[in-house]
């Protein structure tokens, strides 16, 4: 009864490359790129401001963008034939004051061949005791729910939830977590913004870290936390070393660079052997450092030196 | 845990379209400010200008001014419904994002103003009809070919003012729509609707002519007294209707 996929289930659900979307003379997407994968969760992960919500709207095929390429399910944003295909939880919900859940679930479900029975989404969304309160009288995370309910209740291959976690309490997120999860083993691909790092470490598959609308870093979320956590050796000593012969000698993982010249940043997992392998190797080569120091960092660090910014908690 | 199982499928147009009829439909009725506009004032001066002669609305008898005043409230009807109510709720529409939501939905922008017409005209049925029935009791006799006039100029009329309530709603902010639909309903209705132009200060009647909320009226009156149709009142209507459209195609802003 379902439409058949657009494009081979193999390919990613949602390829964004060198977007651009500028505002006057400003640039809030500024070369961006995603890829999300079916059966993933991608999570874009910023702080306010980033360019976070405006590259979703421009995926959902609610904005144009200026340059830059982006392929929905194979097809452009605004193609019509996405539309039942794709579920959308924008980030002011989007439901008429004097509406009710019920209501306004019924209204969606009608628009799709084979939605959710209303009913079930109200029970696995928590939204029971105010299916029939107009939704200008629930609370925010009451609201969010609703939005999240909204965007699955079409049965969509792809799902854009912008900000589904902001606003609910610890319960509730429990429950939007577990519906994430249930959609990723479904097969369905999930893109969601947040800038809750607990958030993008414990329910993505994919991490795209953006800031002043650029992609700075991307990855499995472990392998940022690996890198991220790892530590940081800083030493000072004469300038162009060869480096390619340290880096031999520091444990797997590691990487070692001149960074302004004299100045040589080790990254390592394993920061004590790697402050033998430095000292052994200086002493072995005839070299003096006049300092060496290290930090160990989290991924609050990591994130900070990538966007110069906190998160907002 | 539910089964999420990716099924994509767009529900036939139809199903749609009545769904966002029904939902539409909600809102209108829900909103008690509204309600009063669309029932209770038509009914009220209906009562108030056709038993009592407070205000002159012309005709000597009961029975003539019920010819007057009846199809007055028909236009005035169609005015609080295509005009005020849907510029009012398009323009909360717009600010709680609902049209920016839905536009991600199967709704097209086809099946959201076929929604909201089939509403607004539901709507209005309701409103002649009870009109209709509250003046025949009273005793309104009507030309009979006129009576048949009243469906094609209520959608004529209900179409026009739809357009600029659409215009209204889609270029400002809500609250700024909420005020200007109310005081336009005012302005309007008291600008050659619930009054002919034949009332009013003879150097004004050719504005009124103009206004498309008094072509409507006077078109009513024209046909519901006389079963003739005065083609320049027409004319007024339909260029206010191309007008609007084009300037809702134009301009509106679905976000």
């Amino acid at each position: 009864m379902s439409e058949p996929p657009l494009t081979p289930v193999d390919r990613p659900a949602l390829v964004v490359a060198g977007l651009v979307k500028r505002y006057g003379d400003r640039a809030v997407v500024d070369s961006l790129d995603l890829v999300a994968d079916r059966g993933a969760v991608t999570a874009v992960l910023g702080p306010n401001g980033a360019g976070k919500t405006t590259t979703l709207e421009i995926c959902e095929g609610l904005r144009s963008a200026d340059a830059g390429t982006v392929q929905v399910l194979g097809r452009a944003p605004h193609d019509q034939a996405l539309r039942s295909r794709v579920g959308v939880m924008l980030q002011e919900g989007g439901v008429y004051g004097s509406v009710t859940p019920r209501e306004a679930l019924r209204h969606a479900a009608s628009l799709y061949r084979q939605a959710h029975p209303v009913a079930d989404l109200i029970e696995t969304l928590g939204l029971g005791e105010v299916a029939t309160v107009p939704t200008r009288r629930l609370s925010g995370g009451q609201r969010q729910r609703l939005g999240v309910a909204l965007a699955i209740v079409g049965r969509p291959e792809l799902v854009f939830l912008d900000e589904p976690s902001a606003g609910l309490d610890p319960q509730s997120r429990r429950a939007v977590w577990d519906l994430i999860n249930a959609l990723r083993a479904a097969g369905v691909a999930v893109v969601l913004t947040t800038h809750y790092l607990e958030e993008a470490e414990q329910l993505a598959d994919h991490v795209v870290i953006v800031d002043h609308g650029r992609t700075i870093a991307s990855g499995r979320p472990q392998d940022l936390v690996a890198t991220a956590a790892s530590s940081v050796l800083r030493f000072t000593t004469e300038p162009g070393l060869d480096v390619t012969m340290l880096q031999e000698r520091l444990p797997a993982v590691s990487t070692v660079a001149e960074t302004t010249p004299g100045t040589y940043l080790v990254t390592t997992a394993r920061l004590a052997d790697a402050i033998t392998q430095v000292t052994s190797w200086c002493a072995d080569n005839g070299v003096s450092p006049t300092s060496i120091n290290s930090e160990q960092r989290t991924l609050e660090d990591v994130f900070l030196d990538l966007t110069g910014e906190e998160l907002r908690s | 845990m539910i089964d999420v199982t990716p099924r994509p499928a767009a529900s036939p147009r139809i199903r749609r379209v009545l769904a966002h009829a029904r939902l539409e439909l909600t809102m209108l009725i829900r909103n008690g400010e509204q309600l009063l506009l669309t029932v209770v004032l038509p009914v009220g001066l209906l009562l108030v200008l056709t038993l009592t002669e407070i205000i002159d609305v012309g005709g000597a008898t009961r029975v003539e001014r019920l010819g007057l005043v009846v199809p007055s409230m028909f236009a005035l009807a169609v005015l609080s419904t295509s005009f005020t109510a849907l510029a009012i709720q398009t323009g909360f529409e717009r600010r709680y994002g609902v049209l920016r939501r839905i536009g991600t939905t199967p709704l097209s922008r086809f099946d959201i103003l076929s929604g909201k017409a089939i509403a607004v005209l539901a709507i209005e049925a309701a409103q002649v009809i009870a009109l209709g029935v509250l003046g025949f009791a009273l005793g309104w006799r009507p030309d009979p070919i006129g009576l048949l006039l009243v469906v094609p100029l209520v959608l004529l009329g209900s179409a026009t003012l739809a357009s600029l309530a659409l215009l209204l709603a889609g270029v400002v902010r809500a609250e700024a729509t909420l005020a200007v639909a109310n005081l336009a309903y005012l302005v309007l209705a008291s600008a050659g609707v619930v009054v002919p132009v034949a009332k009013a200060p003879s150097n004004v009647q050719p504005i009124l002519d103009l206004l498309p909320s008094a072509a409507l009226a006077e078109s009513l009156r024209i046909a519901t007294i006389t079963g003739g149709v005065d083609w320049s009142l027409i004319a007024v209507l339909v260029m206010w209707g191309i007008v609007g459209s084009a300037a809702v195609g134009r301009w509106f802003r679905w976000d």
